[in-house]
């Protein structure tokens, strides 16, 4: 059969996309529902009043804040204790791989500032979160305002049966980073922090707020949390119903949901808003400070304000009452939220795709390199009878080994030079330590490029037509594997790396016209294929992007993922270097085979 | 080899100690109780040990009792009941001596000691007693006989919460253990009587609590207890079957108290070696007789309230037991109801035993919720009742308020006055109380109710003493693997070290690895001078830790254990498993120096020469801390797969098997078709005729 392969394999790889650009067509996905009874039917009424109040505290806030040039830290704990909550603070410190150009942060030092609102008659073993960071410059202000007012209202409830923690943290996520990791005790990571003196036991769930203006237009729902996690779906179900119900503007990815499914505007914006949030989970990052609850199995997302040219308003005491009644839901919970699904991707707020149904999409390409694989695996079976001296074993599990060997260390020197190298760098050339850091990178990524020759040079004698057949066996099954795994936790990654790996896996040999297939190589490289994210991404978040700015957003993705890895415990950077990159490597090392 | 004696020596040190405390315990509280009535002379605190001093001492105090008890008779000629006041006093002398005899021996020197303390925890003077009593009288021994007390203290806590502790005594006089079947009962409650004999109970101590006690907001309570319900029971020691009989007893207390109590049964029962001496008289130590066990998720509500109130001689018909309404005690931040029974002495010769049930319960209000935000509290406010009289079966029926705070009235303001102070150490400390007679008519005034009302001056009512010990506990790590459990205590005494037992009772489904125990103070590593464990046994028995620790002053010690999250048999899931699973409280048992004795510049008043050095009595006291409980998730399966798959296989055996089967045994029959009218009319009249039918 294998002058079908080639069409199966191409068929495979075009149903492959075409399901999933399916996923977003309107027919083909679920509305979301309340899977968890808990929080369902049961009624909540919400009543917070002191949206002013709260406006007023917040603009307290900025003035200490500015006062102090950082956290108040004695102002907040004050402020905190006249509410009735315990109040504990965390300081930590800690030194960035490399200076981080795009936050302008080195050596960073900080205090988070938690109240524990302690739940009458509980036994303090399950918390809720509510989360405000405090930023620099003008930003969030009103969302610590609302958190302390929240506080001070939530205080004279007497329905809690869950501790309620309110946590204002500096840093962004360097600070959620410690908290958390003081919290439960553990250090991923290596930072410094102090331990913590007050817990409420397990947390259950938790909500990262952010507000920058007394008004807003619309609240945006964060999800994608580090490695591409995501909260369990009825935590946005539950915003969804509440914005809903209070009749408050909510997007997903920025984008409102549109009714016209079956137009073609209509269906491409619901494209949109997928690959938006397929990009955004593909990075790994956290999107919010809610990304890095997801670690520990805490349910967490994060709310933003938006402030838009709109005409229909939303103030503070609105997105007070929305709150109050999402956490009165959340204190309704009898155990933790499981009911719904944990992998999904929504083209738009009240539709979502399940696992179901996207991963045949990424199947249909994983299934181009096993049937690529079972044919080497046929030819090689069926070659044998020239040779059945048993000659060609014995050299083929050596030209085998030395190109695998070889490429992952190149994924190794990737992985680590960077960051060791960077003084040298700096010190030879007139660049930042950032700069040093990804041109590095970059260095070490094309120099890769070089490792045929080399290999061919360790080898002795010549590559057989069968060693490049085995070889790309090897390749094919280690590539299967290792998509496989990456789609398994991480769809998106998964997806957009078969996207531009599989077709250079299924088709490349020896023997396809070399400066071609070359090109077509090094083009869907795993680094250029980031280079296209950035660009595709800046497109779909309509703010398109020259060239020139396209190179310097994808230089600050490289340096942000080296950060990312080294601060929160990302692995899209190691898996990169590590794996991928040198699976590409031996790809390249058919290709020029000898 | 020398430190290991001296470790040795130390555990037997501390062991003898705790069992001692106890009983000194109970004397304080006995004392705390009768503070009131006795009028106290000024005691030269620790001047005298010799035995003749003793004795007269003694009898000055009885015959200080007598005094108050004659005044009260007095002040109040309508309460009937002559028991005699006194009585306490010679209770209280007698726990004194009744000493388990193991220990008296190896503790002749302590004995002295604590007559010191003893006397030391007797009353003060107050100031505002008036002098009427004068007449001295010598008390007659009273007939012993059942009787009943009831008391409620109200502290108003820095944190602007209020606390409110009730404690009802009722003695019970009899001798169930001879053989002697008690069918006649008085005061003492029946349905709990009839198990204790039955059961053969020398110890019993019970308590049903909802929420946490907050120590660094609240301090120390009276008596502490661990969320959920804690059972724990001495058996006598002629009792043969003893798990036998623990099962049936949690059986029978679980329909008694309307609670989960059958849930206990050896996945969650241990018998700590040292952490729960028994607290009554004996001298069964033998841990062998001993139950302990404690079930984290039980919720408490008002359906466990009604028969704790019901065990009650007055109910709550009358006296201190009419503010318990369960929609304002269940209307706070804490509450926790509890009933220790436990032998005591008769008198003070403790030539006889009596038995001693002692109910409490403990609220704590809060401010914030209580609404306005108005710091100010009333009778009224917190139980939505006001008192109009005492049980008419107590001997004794009182209010306390602490004042201790407020000696001057700056910090609140209390009405209606009352001109009765007493002076109790309680828990290391000294504090002074208001109290309120309910046996005294006067005590109502005019409105025959007592509304007392508390209204803050201050706004801000300083800062509380840290309290000296306290312990927290949670989960470290993340996944569902593995995790660490961390208990910290914290020593929050300047300079003084003290040792503590840990208790940790862990369920089989942690298996905890025990060669991860660290112990660390400061920095540096920790090692328990005795360690008692006892592995899990899966689905049988729960893990069991005992630890006996020196916390160093000012500092905090951490315990560190790893544990594996172990898959169980999907029966064993509860209903709700993703809820997590809980770990009970653990126990943090110590003598802890007191802060009276901590006060070395001390600004009171008191006699040069009692103040050089450091005192001796009063230096420590016995608490017991419980840490918060654990809610641990296991790997859970994904249970809905299961039912769908259960409900598809039904849904196909019952259609697929089910029609075959229907096909396979129906027996098939050619039916022929039913005969017209005509034809049947005819066969009837054939019939008739014998004419065979058609």
């Amino acid at each position: 059969p294998c002058h079908l392969q080639d069409p199966a394999s191409v068929m495979c790889y075009l149903a492959g996309v075409a399901w999933f650009m399916g996923l977003a067509f309107e027919p083909f996905t679920l509305r979301t529902y309340m899977s968890e009874n808990a929080m369902g039917s049961t009624m909540v009424e919400e009543r917070f009043p002191a949206g002013e109040r709260a406006l007023a505290t917040g603009r307290e806030f900025a003035a200490h804040k500015k006062k102090v040039g950082g956290m108040p830290v004695d102002w907040l704990v004050k402020t905190m204790q006249s509410r009735g909550l315990e109040v504990f603070t965390q300081s930590f410190t800690r030194k960035l791989p490399f200076p981080d150009e795009n936050k302008e942060r080195y050596m960073v030092r900080g205090t988070n500032v938690y109240g524990i609102l302690r739940a009458p008659r509980a036994p303090r073993t399950e918390a809720l979160v509510l989360s405000a960071p405090c930023s620099e410059g003008n930003n969030n202000n009103q969302a610590v305002g609302l958190l302390l007012g929240l506080a001070q209202y939530f205080r004279s409830q007497i329905h809690w049966a869950k501790d309620i923690i309110f946590l204002v943290n500096e840093h962004d996520l360097i600070g959620m980073q410690a908290w958390l990791e003081g919290y439960h005790h553990t250090n991923t990571t290596g930072g410094d922090w102090s331990p913590l003196q007050g817990r409420g036991g397990s947390i259950q769930a938790a909500l990262s707020l952010e507000l920058s203006s007394d008004v807003i237009t619309s609240l945006d729902l964060v999800l994608e949390g580090l490695n591409g996690q995501l909260p369990n779906l009825d935590l946005a179900n539950l915003f969804y119903a509440f914005c809903q119900k209070i009749g408050v503007l909510c997007t997903i990815q920025g984008k409102l949901q549109r009714n016209d499914w079956d137009t073609t505007s209509g269906y491409s914006h619901a494209a949109q808003t997928m690959m938006l949030m397929v990009l955004k989970q593909a990075s790994g990052r956290p999107w919010g400070d809610h990304g890095l609850f997801l670690r520990y199995h805490i349910e967490a997302a994060s709310i933003r304000g938006i402030n838009s040219f709109r005409q229909y308003k939303t103030d503070t005491t609105t997105i007070g009452r929305l709150l109050e009644g999402m956490y009165r839901k959340l204190n309704n919970l009898l155990e933790r939220l499981h009911q719904s699904y944990f992998f999904y991707l929504m083209p738009s707020l009240s539709r979502f795709v399940s696992i179901g149904y996207y991963m045949p999409a990424f199947g249909l390409l994983a299934v181009i390199l096993l049937l690529r694989a079972l044919d080497l695996w046929v030819q090689l079976g069926a070659s044998p009878p020239g040779t059945e001296d048993g000659v060609p074993s014995s050299p083929g599990v050596l030209s085998i080994l030395t190109p695998v060997v070889i490429s992952h260390m190149t994924g190794v020197a990737l992985y680590t030079l960077p960051i060791l190298s960077q003084e040298m760098a700096v010190q030879h050339f007139p660049v930042s330590e950032t700069e040093a850091v990804v041109l590095t990178a970059i260095a070490i990524y094309t120099a890769g490029l070089a490792l045929p020759h080399n290999t061919h040079r360790l080898l002795q004698g010549e590559g057989t037509e069968e060693g490049w057949r085995v070889l790309k066996l090897v390749a094919l099954l280690y590539l299967a594997v290792l998509l496989g795994c990456t789609a398994l936790i991480n769809f998106s990654l998964g997806f957009i790396l078969a996207l531009s790996l599989v077709p250079i896996a299924a088709f490349i040999t020896p023997h396809t016209p070399k400066a071609l297939s070359a090109a077509i190589m090094v083009l869907l490289s795993p680094g250029c294929t980031l280079l296209y994210c950035v660009f595709v991404f800046q497109e779909l978040q309509e703010t398109p992007v020259s060239l020139q700015d396209g190179w310097m957003l994808f230089l600050s993705v490289i340096s942000q993922g080296i950060l990312d890895h080294a601060l929160y415990g990302s692995l899209v950077y190691p898996l990169l270097a590590l794996l991928i990159y040198p699976c590409w490597l031996l790809l390249w090392n058919i290709l020029f085979w000898k | 080899m020398a430190a290991h004696r001296c470790n040795i020596f130390m555990l037997v040190f501390v062991l003898c100690g705790l069992t001692y405390v106890f009983v000194r315990a109970d004397i304080e509280d006995t004392n705390h109780v009768k503070d009131a009535e006795s009028v106290a002379v000024d005691i030269a605190r620790k001047a005298n040990i010799g035995a003749s001093l003793r004795s007269t001492k003694t009898e000055d105090q009885t015959q200080a009792a007598e005094k108050e008890r004659q005044w009260e008779a007095e002040t109040n000629p309508a309460d009937a009941p002559s028991d005699n006041k006194a009585d306490h006093v010679h209770d209280t002398m007698q726990n004194l001596d009744s000493r388990p005899a193991p220990y008296a021996k190896d503790q002749t020197q302590e004995a002295a000691e604590e007559e010191r303390q003893w006397e030391a925890t007797e009353v003060k003077e107050a100031d505002h007693v008036p002098d009427t009593m004068q007449t001295p009288d010598v008390p007659p021994p009273t007939p012993a006989k059942d009787q009943f007390q009831e008391e409620l203290v109200i502290r108003p806590l820095h944190s602007g919460d209020i606390y409110a502790s009730f404690q009802f005594r009722t003695m019970w006089d009899t001798d169930f253990l001879r053989g002697s079947k008690v069918s006649h009962y008085r005061l003492f409650p029946k349905s709990l009587g009839q198990v204790i004999s039955k059961f053969s109970v020398r110890e019993l101590h019970i308590s049903f609590t909802q929420g946490y006690w907050r120590t660094m907001q609240w301090g120390q309570p009276f008596l502490p207890s661990p969320p959920g319900a804690e059972l724990w029971v001495w058996f006598q020691d002629t009792v043969t079957d003893v798990d036998g009989a623990w099962k049936e007893l949690t059986n029978v207390l679980s329909g008694i108290f309307c609670a989960s109590l059958n849930f206990i049964d050896s996945t969650n029962t241990v018998q700590p070696s040292a952490s729960f001496k028994p607290l009554g008289l004996g001298n069964v130590t033998d841990q062998r007789f001993l139950r302990y066990a404690v079930l984290p998720r039980e919720i408490v509500c008002t359906e466990n309230l009604t028969p704790w109130k019901k065990l009650l001689p007055c109910g709550s018909k009358a006296g201190l037991a009419v503010l318990m309404k369960s929609e304002k005690l269940f209307h706070s931040s804490f509450h926790s109801q509890a009933l220790h029974f436990r032998p005591v002495c008769q008198d003070w010769k403790c030539k006889s035993t009596v038995w001693e049930l002692r109910q409490t319960l403990n609220v704590v209000f809060d401010l914030h919720t209580s609404g306005q935000g108005k710091r100010e509290w009333s009778l009224f406010k917190m139980f939505s009742r006001t008192l109009t009289e005492a049980c008419p079966l107590a001997s004794s029926s009182k209010v306390y308020v602490d004042v201790t705070d407020n000696p001057q009235g700056e910090l609140f303001e209390l009405s209606p006055t009352t001109p009765l102070l007493s002076q109790a150490v309680v828990l290391g400390d000294r504090r002074t109380y208001s109290v309120y007679d309910l046996t005294n008519q006067a005590t109502f005034g005019q409105t025959r109710s007592l509304n007392m009302l508390l209204r803050w001056r201050a706004a801000e009512s300083g800062d509380m003493l840290r309290p000296l010990l306290h312990g927290e506990r949670y989960v470290a790590g993340y996944g569902l693997q593995t995790g660490e459990i961390h208990t910290l205590m914290y020593n929050n005494h300047p300079y003084r070290a003290f040792p503590v037992l840990l208790l940790d009772t862990v369920p089989w489904y942690l298996r905890l690895y025990i060669h991860t125990l660290t112990v660390t103070s400061k920095g540096r590593d920790n090692k328990p001078s005795y360690i008692h464990y006892q592995p899990s046994k899966d689905r049988l028995r729960p893990h069991l830790l005992e630890m006996l620790v020196q916390l160093p002053p000012n500092s905090v010690t951490e315990v560190t254990m790893q544990f594996e999250r172990a898959l169980l048999k999907w029966t064993e899931y509860t209903p709700d498993p993703n809820h997590g699973f809980y770990v009970g409280s653990s126990v943090i048992s110590a003598l802890v120096p007191s802060v009276v004795a901590m006060d070395t510049n001390s600004t009171r008043e008191c006699p040069l020469f009692s103040s050089f050095f450091p005192c001796k009595e009063e230096s420590s006291y016995f608490m017991r801390v419980y840490t918060e409980p654990l809610l641990v998730n296991l790997p859970t399966p994904d249970f809905s797969m299961p039912y769908n798959v259960i409900c598809l296989t039904c849904t196909v055996v019952a259609v697929g098997y089910g029609s075959l089967y229907n096909l396979l045994t129906r027996t098939f029959q050619v039916e022929e078709p039913s005969p017209g009218l005509a034809k049947r009319l005819a066969n009837i009249i054939r019939r008739l005729r014998g004419v065979p039918l058609l």
